[in-house]
């Protein structure tokens, strides 16, 4: 007791806690005594139940979304998925795979067969097919919105096998445990968040798993299987980059360092080359393999490995190292200096692309910014700050340096793979938001492996100290009370007391973690975005549904053939809930395109209305949240349209738009700002409106301002649909005005005159003696004169009415003739 | 000089690994053959696509690749059955056998999917 004493109010924690610990202990094992279960016994089913439970709670973590809101599909990326895998399920896979889509990027259409990683799609229509063919009559909308959930479910499954690779079971179970509720994960799996990172994350740990499975072992069968996980990595997302570089990588790293073995060279080799021939299958990879600088690093590294581990069997044969040593000389030369011509004639001549613009941002993270403002325009390609680091790993972040420590404690193939996967996952972590996912099965592995480790050192010694204190003693309080009475014979005094304490910290701590993951699952990835919830002024829950009114309003009052113009954000939502054609859509692939629509929301109306006309646009949709304080709305948003307008026509020129390089809509704003196309679609008739108590009219509450334009006018477009909350405001595009009287008459008679005229002069051809045919083509000639002069004299004024365009202006005439 | 010496040092070498060779198994030299002959069948192709181009490029690619392919299998699966290896000592010829078919299966299929 007088040693305890200095430690303060420790000594009641650990005298509770082993009873506690070890009467139940003694409940479970008489349980399973009564089962009658060898030990080794008991441990598997302790596992295969712990796995049983990991299982269940990665999925029903993920199910806050349809607890909170409704079975529905998320975001903006996912309705393109749902479209398309609804398209799949109704027409079969052919008419799927040979899809064109006529209702996006009008007029250009989009093949969607061969620009799609379909992986996503037939996964769920597998899904699908096999529960219609066991008579469950689901929708395929509610596979869709637990794709995602069921595969963070296998996930951990894999994480667990993954972890027994690396370490151990032990490190295995956390591992699983840890990755089921990660919120880095969680952020891209809740249900109805049917993306392909949902299945993607899936396919990465399973062939990383196989691959160092294949390592381990040196076995063809797993590396087989490795590349088919390989496989289905690349048919479902474009991270599979990720794998292909970095695990020839991780060879390198291996031949540098001295470690390669015989098992490195059957892993890799199998899994490159049957992996590399199996996603050419993917029509979107096709032929990048072996033609992009993105994937040469993986077959610079085959060849290598080929020359490498010739050498080593020369060297192995001949076993004379003066010998070896000239061999060296001549085929090192020689390799070297055909890699070298083969790189530079193949990059030369382009048939090496050159890395794409994502790529190199991913190295140099300011090159999207200064290059390409689509990229950098997407919030998920941001650089992650740290808040979000600690908000997406919490205690995993201080837990992976040490799981890091650990795993160079005790260096082998797998744990240099699993801490090479950790380390440059965190750095692409940290240059992209969206890349937080891949890091964080690495992150949970680690971390399992240092919790694992840490755990099982503390009971250990835990454990060890009572069988020396009380050798012999039953089990159950008295064992607490003897181990507690040889405390002061001990060695080491405060060991066992300090074992326990830092056990119960390390349970605290996970415990919190497992608070901190269910409350951010719970409030902050578990919003569908479009819907939108809020807090009103007694605290009560707003639900904002404006969305889908606005894309419902568009199905059921537009023409089928309808096109509809908006920021590219909602074109997928467009077409796969309104069902109408849209102008640009969230699959970027066409700058210009873009920059187009870009340009025609930055311009004043006049100039918009000639874009919009030559692109055939008959609604335009802009998404508003000055009414209800909602942020991320196209005003926001604007800054992006004007860069990437800016980008491809020099016409649009950012500073136009700011003053004194600040960004502002109130009546210090631009004069250019205050009359774009954007700015008088989204504050049309919101001079209007009072928004908040004690504001004046025309408040805006997204930005906090009085608008500065409240007398907004709209010559060309005419305001069609308004939903409830303001969120969604669709225009329609008026059609060309029609001419005027004097103007239709002018023509006709224009018309008119040249038509006798031309039949006169044909008469005359017949018979040009004739003296009555000279006398109407002499009339005929004169009105048509003077019809002429008329009218050139009438069009500046009738074309006044018209819109001004300075070809019309110009050239009266054709204008007229070509209106025919 | 300096030429004549390397000529030496590669006729010299030359013996030396003829000598060390022929103590290879059989089944080994067998499946070196293989494997030159799945080389030898790239170059081939590499040489006539240089000649006449690229242009089906997915079967001059399958082509090309289901030699490599095999070159690699084929020496994994050498690597697997040499005695010498203490690595595969608890792998029998057999699985390794097993596990050649299965691969080379897979990547026939996929090859005939891709020629074209």
């Amino acid at each position: 007791m007088e040693a305890t004493n200095g430690t303060g109010k420790s000594p009641p924690t650990p005298a509770a806690k082993p009873d506690l610990l070890s009467t139940s202990s003694a409940f479970f094992s008489d349980f399973l005594k009564t089962l009658k279960l060898k030990t080794k016994q008991q441990e598997l089913l302790i596992r295969v139940a712990i796995l049983g439970l990991v299982y269940i709670l990665a999925f029903s973590t993920r199910l806050f979304s349809v607890l909170r809101y409704e079975s529905m599909i998320h975001e903006f990326d996912p309705y393109f998925n749902y479209r398309t895998t609804l398209f799949l399920t109704e027409k079969g896979f052919y008419e799927f795979w040979n899809w064109f889509d006529y209702e996006s990027w009008y007029p250009l259409g989009r093949i969607v067969g061969g620009t799609l990683y379909p992986g996503l799609m037939l996964t769920a229509a597998v899904i699908y097919w096999s529960l219609r063919f066991l008579r469950f009559a689901v929708h395929i909308r509610e596979v869709c919105v637990l794709t995602a959930p069921f595969f963070a479910s296998n996930t951990t499954i894999v994480a667990y096998f993954f972890g027994k690779e690396v370490w151990d079971s032990g490190a295995g179970l956390v591992a699983a445990a840890l990755i089921a509720i990660c919120p880095g994960y969680i952020s891209r799996s809740v249900a109805g968040s049917y993306d392909n990172e949902g299945v993607a994350i899936f396919a990465l740990l399973l062939t990383f798993y196989l691959f160092v499975k294949a390592v381990n072992t040196g076995s063809l069968a797993w590396a087989l299987g490795s590349a088919f996980g390989y496989f289905y990595m690349v048919s479902a997302w474009g991270g599979y980059v990720f794998i292909i570089n970095l695990i020839p990588l991780y060879v390198l790293v291996l031949l540098i360092t001295g470690r390669y073995s015989m098992r490195l060279y059957v892993a890799y080799n199998c899994m490159y080359v049957l992996g590399m021939l199996l996603a050419m299958q993917i029509r979107f990879v096709g032929f990048q393999h072996v033609q992009s600088g993105e994937h040469m690093a993986a077959m610079g590294v085959f060849f290598l490995m080929q020359v490498f581990y010739f050498l080593d069997w020369v060297k192995h044969l001949l076993n004379d190292s003066k010998l070896f040593q000239a061999f060296l000389r001549i085929t090192v030369t020689t390799a070297v200096g055909v890699g070298a011509v083969a790189m530079g004639v193949g990059t030369a001549s382009g048939y090496i692309s050159p890395w794409t613009g994502r790529f190199y941002s991913l190295l140099d993270p300011t090159y999207a910014k200064d290059h390409i403002p689509i990229i950098a325009s997407v919030s998920e390609h941001q650089p992650t700050a740290w808040s979000s680091f600690m908000f997406d790993f919490h205690i995993l972040l201080f837990l992976f340096p040490a799981g890091l420590y650990f795993c160079f404690k005790r260096l082998s193939d797998a744990t240099i793979f699993i801490v090479m996967y950790g380390l440059t996952s965190m750095y692409f972590a940290g240059v992209m938001v969206r890349l937080i996912l891949v890091a964080t099965p690495a992150v949970c592995l680690i971390s399992a492996i240092a919790v694992s480790a840490t755990i099982k050192n503390l009971t250990l010694l835990v454990r060890a100290k009572s069988k020396v204190a009380n050798p012999g003693a039953g089990k159950g309080a008295s064992s607490a009370k003897a181990s507690s009475k040889g405390l002061p014979d001990q060695s080491m005094p405060f060991q066992r007391n300090g074992a326990i304490a830092l056990l119960v910290g390390a349970f605290y701590l996970l415990s919190r973690y497992a608070t901190h993951c269910t409350w951010v699952t719970s409030e902050a990835y578990s919003s569908p975005s479009i819907v939108l919830a809020a807090r009103g002024a007694h605290g009560q829950r707003v639900i904002f549904d404006d969305y889908r009114e606005a894309y419902f309003w568009l199905r059921q009052n537009t023409p089928p053939d309808a096109k509809v113009m908006s920021w590219w954000d909602y074109g997928y939502q467009i077409t796969a809930m309104g069902n109408r054609t849209v102008i640009v859509d969230n699959n970027t692939w066409n700058n210009t395109h873009i920059a187009t629509v870009g340009m025609a929301m930055s311009s004043y109306e006049d100039e918009a209305y000639d874009i919009m006309r030559s692109l055939d646009v008959d609604y335009v949709l802009v998404v508003f949240g000055g009414v209800t304080g909602y942020s991320s709305d196209d005003i926001n948003k604007f800054l992006w349209m004007v860069r990437i307008g800016g980008g491809v026509f020099p016409v649009i020129k950012e500073p136009d738009y700011l003053v004194n390089g600040e960004y502002r809509v109130d009546k210090g704003a631009a004069p250019k700002m205050l009359n774009c196309l954007m700015y008088k679609l989204s504050y049309y008739r919101f001079g209007e409106l009072t928004t908040e108590y004690g504001k004046p009219s025309g408040y805006d509450r997204a930005r906090g301002v009085e608008i500065g334009n409240k007398e907004v006018k709209l010559e060309y477009l005419e305001e069609a649909f308004t939903t409830s909350n303001w969120i969604v405001r669709i225009y329609k595009v008026k059609p060309p005005n029609n001419r005027c009287w004097s103007q239709l008459c002018a023509s006709t008679r224009l018309d008119f005159g040249i038509w006798l005229h031309v039949n006169v002069v044909a008469g005359s051809m017949h018979s040009a003696s004739s003296t009555l045919n000279w006398v109407l083509f002499c009339a005929s000639f004169i009105i048509t004169v003077f019809e002429q002069a008329f009218i050139i004299t009438k069009m500046p004024l009738a074309f006044k009415r018209h819109r001004s365009s300075s070809k019309a202006n110009l050239c009266p005439l054709r204008a007229i003739w070509k209106r025919e | 000089m300096g030429k004549s010496s390397t000529t030496k040092d590669a006729q010299a070498l030359f013996q030396s690994f003829r000598s060390a060779y022929v103590a290879t198994p059989t089944n080994l030299k067998i499946i070196d053959l293989y494997v030159m002959f799945a080389v030898f069948t790239a170059l081939i192709q590499v040489v006539y696509m240089a000649m006449v181009g690229t242009f089906p490029f997915n079967s001059f690619l399958s082509g090309v690749l289901s030699c490599v392919g095999t070159a690699v299998l084929a020496v994994c699966l050498r690597i697997q059955v040499n005695k010498e290896n203490k690595e595969f000592k608890d792998l029998p010829p057999e699985r390794a056998f097993a596990d050649f078919v299965l691969c080379n299966l897979v990547l026939h299929l996929v090859i005939m999917n891709f020629l074209g």
